[in-house]
């Protein structure tokens, strides 16, 4: 086997390629610089007598771009398909084209259902009228398949995470393995780390801890940031002043100094996390209640076996979250019980638990205020005005009527939160706290690879970029939705 | 407004008291404790030696007292040793004589404690540091803020151009690159002698050294230059620098839709004296309080840089203090960072007024 190159036996097309990227960059430019300049308003007089205006400079530089940029897609899709199907023999990128085969059709056939059906699909749907926001969409959900299919299925990784491979230690992308026995892989595609594993598959396997925790705790720290800044908002007052100190409070601590704070082995022991795990996590069980009691209180027939379904179902998962062992805290000294591990679902390990319910805890504030301002500015509305004259309880109005009218933000925001929050694992990870150091997420990653990063930058380079794209990705989407959220 | 200013002073030490008394009781937990007791003994004392050796230097109290030892409103603690000259305490060595001990040490008296890592005291320590990273700061606002105003203006004074979007796609990339994504790659394409643009500019002669730029800040510690420093700055502007834009971005494009703006055009001023004259002056009020209210984020760039590039600033002081369970370092780099927060805020706040004609006359 020999060393790989990057494009292998398509290496013909990266002049092409390198040619459409310069002649692209120039076009934008040369737009930029005529957009200065006044717009030549070139008319011409038909024969049958309407009247046409030519585009000018400006126009066909416009057609220019656009074709440039189709052309330049067009060779990337040329890159990845035949990559697909050539395997390493169209270099490193061919075979990582190979290796994601699961995750092109899966995203293919995404796009294709979504685009099919895209009017009835409401603001999702009209996510694919924005070209920005269906590039954001598509390296997102690129990411999001990757870590389901290589992190939950173990498909794609050309090796495993942990394992050390002889001979490869701070090799370079391509490097083909010494001997390989029959059936392994025989390259390191991004070549190997400075354990000598393979930097590729640890790539894919540290997207799964994104994916898994990055949204989920979002999601926790809007449940809480709404239940607590709706009644802040809405009623004002002396609860408004306290909620708003306490989150100014968590606001006026550095992010970094809280985590090294919080997110070490010995606060683990103390059982801290685990308080705070109990206290946050219990939102979404109220969020719950008061969403759907507000509503049905009215008919108690329906109301009744309604809540108890979804609490029962909803107190057993959180239940199951917060209690490992049989135990919700368990310390040296002391432990309270909770749900016996006969009938817990799931358990989480202590470091994990840690890194969540911090970055829970840090954006929660931040979701508080921007609800707090949303409900301050829609109590004001006619339509809450007329629900409080229909007699509505406040509950009501704070979820029926406020909520929905403000989800069009809290959407917006809701894309770059989970942005930020990668960030701030990927911090975690930079500074060692938290997951264990072979943990293969990209924050980690990067701090072991930084130490020889002049030398060896791809062992850090690759998680630095995915992670960038990652974020990238949902800026874009969350720039693409609040475009047309607002267009309506 | 003074009554205004008073208030919100006094909000202000209610917060630096409550979060200094979380940091105070985070790091006085009893496992902390033990790891303090360990690193400074040895790794092998008993659990008795280490309850010993708390219980000796005053770390059992209840953690109120100590909290109060600590802004010195409670009399600092003694331990009585079985001769006078043994008897030490907060405030005094071993070997004071009994008239010079003082009874109350804390930061009401001006002392800020004893560094347990750096064995000095915790005041000179953070000064020191503090007057480095202040000189990385400066240089990130000297770049980050003109360069942010620049962009956001030149991208609001015509919404929806080629333009306007060119320059929002890059701040969006660059609010999208968090430090340790931008420093990385800058380390790797900039200042690696083997790999990027370094080693082609050498072979062509254009630069002397063999990278374009050090990977390295120690060196900017003494003697800041272009080639050792540009690198952590420009790392840190980056990130910080579009959201700036964005903001300034979106205050340009809503004055130019104002109607005052439509009148002058209407009167036939050419439109860049409108940009310059008429638009920016209202346009930059929003970013005032927008730069303001980064420079407490700019404070977590800060630590990653300074970890990066290792630079042995305030940011590196925070991770040394941290991660050694530096108890009292760790009061008062947490009472600095808080402070910075707070006052940002509090000048942002004055200052929308005072730059706002329409909020100072209502």
């Amino acid at each position: 086997m020999e060393q790989l190159t990057w494009t292998g036996s398509l290496a013909g097309l990266n002049i092409i390629f390198l040619g459409l990227c310069v002649m692209l960059a120039l076009a934008v430019a040369a737009q930029i610089v005529v957009s200065f300049l006044p717009a030549s308003d070139a008319q011409e007089i038909n024969p049958d007598g309407t009247v046409a205006r030519r585009g000018g400079l400006a126009g066909g530089l416009n057609r220019a771009v656009i074709l440039l940029f189709a052309l330049l897609v067009l060779v990337l899709l040329i890159y990845t398909i035949a990559g697909a199907f050539m395997g390493p023999q169209a270099g490193i990128f061919g075979g990582m084209s190979q290796q994601m085969l699961p995750v092109w059709i899966a995203l293919i056939l995404t796009f294709a259902v979504s685009i099919h059906f895209k009017r009835r699909l409401g603001l999702y749907g009209k996510l694919f009228d924005s070209t920005v926001g269906m590039i954001g969409f598509a390296i997102v959900m690129f990411w999001v398949f990757t870590g389901i299919f290589g992190g939950l299925f173990d498909l794609l990784v050309t090796h495993d995470s942990l394992s050390q491979t002889s001979g490869m230690k701070n090799k370079l992308p391509g490097t083909p393995l010494r001997s390989p026995d029959e059936g392994v892989y025989p390259w390191f595609l991004l070549g190997g780390d400075n354990l000598a594993r393979d930097v590729f598959s640890r790539l894919i396997k540290g997207s799964w801890v994104v994916v898994q925790i990055a949204p989920l705790a979002t999601l926790f720290a809007f449940m809480v940031g709404i239940t607590l800044g709706l009644p802040a908002g809405y009623y004002g007052g002396r609860l408004d002043t306290i909620l708003s100190f306490l989150a100014n409070l968590i606001l006026a601590f550095p992010v970094i100094l809280l985590f090294y704070l919080l997110v070490t082995p010995e606060i683990v022991m103390t059982g801290i996390p685990n308080y705070m795990a109990v206290f946050l996590f219990i939102f979404p069980l109220i969020f719950l209640a008061v969403l759907l009691n507000s509503r049905y209180y009215t008919q108690p027939s329906f109301r009744t076996p309604l809540l108890i379904v979804v609490l029962g179902i909803v107190g057993w998962l959180y239940l199951s979250l917060v209690s490992t062992d049989g135990a919700i805290v368990a310390t040296d000294t002391y432990r309270i019980p909770g749900l016996p591990s006969m009938i817990d679902l799931f358990d989480i390990d202590a470091g994990v638990l840690v890194v969540f319910v911090s970055v829970v805890f840090v954006n929660s504030p931040t979701v508080f205020r921007i609800v707090r301002g949303l409900a301050l500015d829609i109590k004001t509305r006619d339509y809450v005005a007329a629900a409080q004259t229909r007699g509505e309880g406040p509950w009501y109005i704070m979820l029926w009527e406020i909520l929905p009218n403000a989800r069009g933000p809290l959407i917006v925001d809701f894309c770059l939160r989970i942005g930020y929050t990668t960030i701030l694992l990927g911090t975690l990870g930079f500074f060692g706290l938290g997951l264990e150091s072979e943990s293969p997420d990209w924050g980690s990653t990067i701090n072991a690879g930084r130490r020889l990063l002049s030398l060896y930058p791809h062992a850090a380079i690759a998680p630095a970029l995915a992670l960038l794209s990652l974020v990238l990705g949902l800026n874009l989407l969350a720039d693409g939705l609040r475009e047309e959220s607002l267009r309506d | 407004m003074g009554l205004f200013i008073l208030r919100r002073l006094g909000v202000m030490l209610l917060t630096a008291l409550c979060l200094t008394f979380i940091v105070f009781w985070l790091t006085n937990l009893y496992p902390n404790l033990e790891k303090l007791a360990k690193t400074q003994g040895n790794f092998r004392m008993s659990d008795e030696a280490v309850a010993s050796y708390l219980e000796d230097r005053g770390y059992l109290q209840p953690t109120v007292d100590k909290f109060g030892e600590w802004l010195g409103v409670l009399p600092g603690w003694v331990t009585t040793g079985e001769t006078p000259d043994e008897t030490f305490g907060r405030c005094f060595p071993a070997g004071t004589p009994a008239e010079d001990r003082p009874t109350r040490c804390g930061i009401l008296q001006g002392d800020w404690g004893f560094s347990t890592v750096f064995k000095e005291p915790v005041g000179e320590t953070v000064l020191t540091r503090l007057a480095l990273t202040g000189k990385l700061m400066f240089w990130v606002l000297m770049l980050m803020v003109p360069s942010a105003l620049i962009v956001g203006v030149l991208a609001g004074m015509r919404e929806g151009s080629k333009l306007d979007r060119s320059l929002s796609t890059f701040s969006i990339a660059t609010t999208a690159t968090p430090e340790y994504v931008s420093g990385v790659i800058f380390i790797a394409v900039l200042a690696s002698s083997r790999f990027g643009l370094s080693p082609l500019l050498a072979e062509w002669g254009w630069i002397d050294s063999k990278t374009l730029f050090l990977g390295s800040a120690t060196s900017a510690m003494k003697d800041a230059n272009f080639w050792n420093f540009f690198l952590p700055v420009l790392t840190i502007s980056l990130y910080g620098m579009g959201y700036i834009a964005r903001m300034t971005r979106a205050s340009m494009t809503e004055v130019m839709t104002a109607q005052y703006i439509r009148t002058a055009r209407l009167k036939g001023v050419k439109f860049s004296e409108i940009v310059l004259k008429h638009a920016l002056r209202n346009a930059l009020i929003a970013p005032f309080t927008v730069i303001m209210l980064q420079i407490p984020w700019l404070l977590n760039g800060v630590v990653i840089v300074e970890t990066l590039f290792n630079y042995k600033g305030f940011g590196w002081l925070l991770v040394q203090a941290a991660a050694n369970n530096d108890i009292e370092l760790l009061l008062a780099v947490s009472v600095v960072s808080v402070i910075v927060v707070l006052v940002t805020q509090l000048i942002s706040d004055i200052g929308y007024v005072f730059l706002n004609p329409r909020i100072r006359i209502s």
